[in-house]
């Protein structure tokens, strides 16, 4: 320390602003792309690559796809042939239900990403009306809407549904339910209770330790044998019942992770105050140990809404499915590229908007340090 | 720490009804004897503070009176409440005990106002605006109602510690245990804690308070007791047991604790 080099005098230092590191592009790409030789070599090298693909994929994509048309005649240019997905858009969505019922498809949804949306942010009016609405109100209305069967409306059996509507039915209810079966999963495991705690051990290792595509092969072809004569349970109910186990399983282990990392102190805090066991998790252990194991929970829906998938092996047309299958369609015989495309774009779209709304919630949910 | 306070050394009348006693009471961690033969009786109003080497069972004492530890013979009776096994004794006596620990522990996810209505809310089932009111009440009886729309984190250690102290006293508690409130503190911050609790005692509260702030002891107690191996060596008023320690296990620790 030389007090010669102080440029002011011991205690009268004002607060600067914080040095700009990086001021305009040229100064951010010299930091970050040319910092050394190296680095410069390496930045020329993956500039090189991407002016490789990107242009072709952009011409077979874009420029050179066909859009126009209804048949494959319509596809001379080389490029994408859209109209493929064009001419099916609508079985990809629907499956095989009814023409002249899909509208009740569209309602439902509607329904659902009208409420889901304002739901999802925070500082919304009424979110807790919506959400009560969502998860008791919504099912049933889906129910009746998809289903049929009152209200004037025909009955429409699960063997038709199919396409995205099948693979979104899926993957909603196995994410709405995998959650808080999750929940209980994971408070039983550390239950001080030991049946409680034998029990969800058992169940937790069981359903982690056999593969999806055996538990839906178990639902569709073993279950039926156990089932009395002529007792017809639906088939997509009973792989739905299996994908939800199976995710709550999974589920329950990341929201454990999170409760173990919750200090003792909380849970005497808690305590300490009167509040009973279902108080204290509810309201102090759980809404901590939940955002702690955010990333790990939607990792678990983004596997589970890729999982749907498997339901093709017992049968039932999903999305990838449906597309599988259009493109085994001689009529349009060598477009499956642009079939599994299409198909890894819609995946890749929900996905992504998971991950995105994660990232939102962590930063909303964060408040600072603890402690 | 408390000099300012130390030359005006409380005196208050204590009442003959008994909040607290302990009859004989033992606990093993194990197989380890954390505390053996414990009899105490506290009455309404004492400020009592308890001393002694670590692990002597200070922390475990006070924390069998609201049964985070379970003791396995003898009887506790709180406030005419018998802990037993039994969940409603439990819920009953917690309610009427406030606890503040050595690391505060407050809920991060809730902002400070929201740490403080919790109980209020759910146990004793105050409409929230009543309990908003109440708790704003304490905070600023602790000195931080600014802070009250805050995030625990945003606070220092001092600040956080006040606030656990109005936390719980938003449950309007008969007893408060402290332990160690001020140990996690840098020492410009103890003070802060040091006059909310001398404040709080003032205002007749029975107070357990584990705490090696001497000069605490001398103004706020009106008997101070030292423990080590799990028993209770000695309990005296506070000028009897620094000026005039009995046992030579006291003497020893007094002259290790003061001499820094
Ligand atoms: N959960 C536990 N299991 C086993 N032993 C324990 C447990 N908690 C405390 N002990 C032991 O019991 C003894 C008393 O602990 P306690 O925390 O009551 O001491 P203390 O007087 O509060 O000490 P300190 O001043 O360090 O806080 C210590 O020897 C400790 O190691
Ligand atoms: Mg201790």
């Amino acid at each position: 320390m030389n007090p010669a080099n102080q440029t002011y005098e011991p205690g009268t230092h004002p607060d600067l602003p914080p040095p700009s590191s990086a001021v305009g592009a040229i100064a951010w790409m010299r930091q970050h792309l040319f910092s050394g030789p190296w680095n410069t070599i390496l930045t020329l090298l993956a500039a090189y690559l991407l002016i490789l693909v990107i242009p072709p994929i952009i011409r077979w994509v874009f420029v050179d796809a066909n859009l126009s048309g209804d048949t494959r005649e319509a596809c001379t240019s080389g490029g994408a042939c859209w109209v493929f997905i064009k001419v099916r858009f609508a079985q990809f969505m629907y499956g095989f239900y009814p023409i002249e019922e899909r509208w009740r498809v569209d309602l439902t949804f509607i329904v659902f990403f009208a409420v889901l949306i304002p739901m999802m942010f925070e500082r919304m009016p009424g979110r807790k009306w919506l959400t009560v609405f969502l998860l008791f109100i919504f099912p049933i209305i889906a129910f009746f809407l998809l289903y049929g069967g009152s209200f004037g409306l025909a009955v429409v059996e699960t063997p038709k549904w199919g396409g995205l509507m099948l693979t979104l039915v899926i993957a909603v209810i196995g994410i709405v339910a995998s959650l808080p079966i999750g929940v209980v999963l994971a408070l039983g495991r550390r239950s001080n209770m030991p049946i409680v705690r034998t029990i969800c051990v058992i169940f937790i290792e069981f359903w982690r330790g056999v593969p999806l595509i055996t538990v839906l092969f178990m639902a569709s072809v073993m279950f039926p044998l156990f089932m009395p004569e002529g007792a017809n349970f639906d088939k997509l109910l009973r792989a739905l019942i299996g994908v939800m186990l199976f995710s709550a399983a999974y589920m329950a282990e990341v929201i454990r992770g999170g409760l173990q990392a919750i200090p003792k102190g909380q849970y005497e805090a808690a305590e300490a105050m009167g509040l009973g066991y279902w108080r204290v998790m509810g309201l102090v252990i759980l809404p901590q140990a939940l955002k702690m194991v955010i990333p790990g929970i939607v990792n678990t829906f983004i596997g589970l809404f890729k999982d749907t998938t498997l339901v093709l092996i017992i049968g039932l047309f999903d999305f990838l499915g449906i597309v599988q299958a259009a493109a085994t369609d001689p009529k349009w015989l060598g477009y499956s590229v642009e079939g599994y495309v299409f198909c890894a774009f819609v995946y890749w779209v929900f996905c992504f908007s998971m991950s995105r709304y994660s990232m939102y919630l962590e930063r909303k949910l964060d408040t600072g340090h603890a402690r | 720490m408390t000099e300012d306070a130390a030359s005006s050394k409380l005196e208050l009348t204590v009442s003959d009804e008994i909040m607290i006693q302990l009859i004989n009471v033992h606990k093993w961690y194990g197989q380890f004897h954390v505390l053996k033969d414990i009899d105490l009786t506290v009455h309404k109003g004492e400020r009592i503070v308890i001393c002694g080497p670590s692990g002597s069972g200070k922390s475990t004492l006070i924390r069998c009176l609201n049964r985070l530890e379970e003791h396995q013979r003898g009887q506790i009776i709180v406030d005419s409440v018998e802990l037993t096994g039994d969940l409603k004794h439990i819920e009953k006596i917690r309610r009427e005990v406030g606890m503040v620990f050595q690391h505060f522990n407050l809920f991060p996810h809730l902002t400070v106002l929201e740490n403080c209505t919790l109980a209020p809310i759910w146990v004793r089932k105050m409409p929230k605006r009543e309990a908003e009111e109440v708790a704003m009440q304490y905070l600023e009886r602790v000195k931080i109602p600014e802070q009250a729309g805050k995030f625990p984190g945003q606070l220092s250690g001092g600040q956080q510690q006040r606030v656990a102290i109005a936390r719980s006293l938003c449950m309007s508690p008969k007893i408060m245990l402290f332990d160690e409130p001020t140990s996690a503190l840098d020492p410009e911050m103890i003070k802060e804690v040091l006059d909310v609790m001398v404040e709080l005692a003032g205002s007749g509260m029975t107070m357990l308070c584990v705490t090696h702030e001497m000069g605490f002891a001398k103004t706020v107690a009106n008997r101070v007791i030292f423990m080590d191996g799990g028993e209770i060596i000695e309990q005296n008023q506070p000028e009897e047991f620094f000026n005039n320690p009995q046992s030579e296990r006291t003497k020893l620790f007094l002259s290790q604790i003061l001499s820094h």
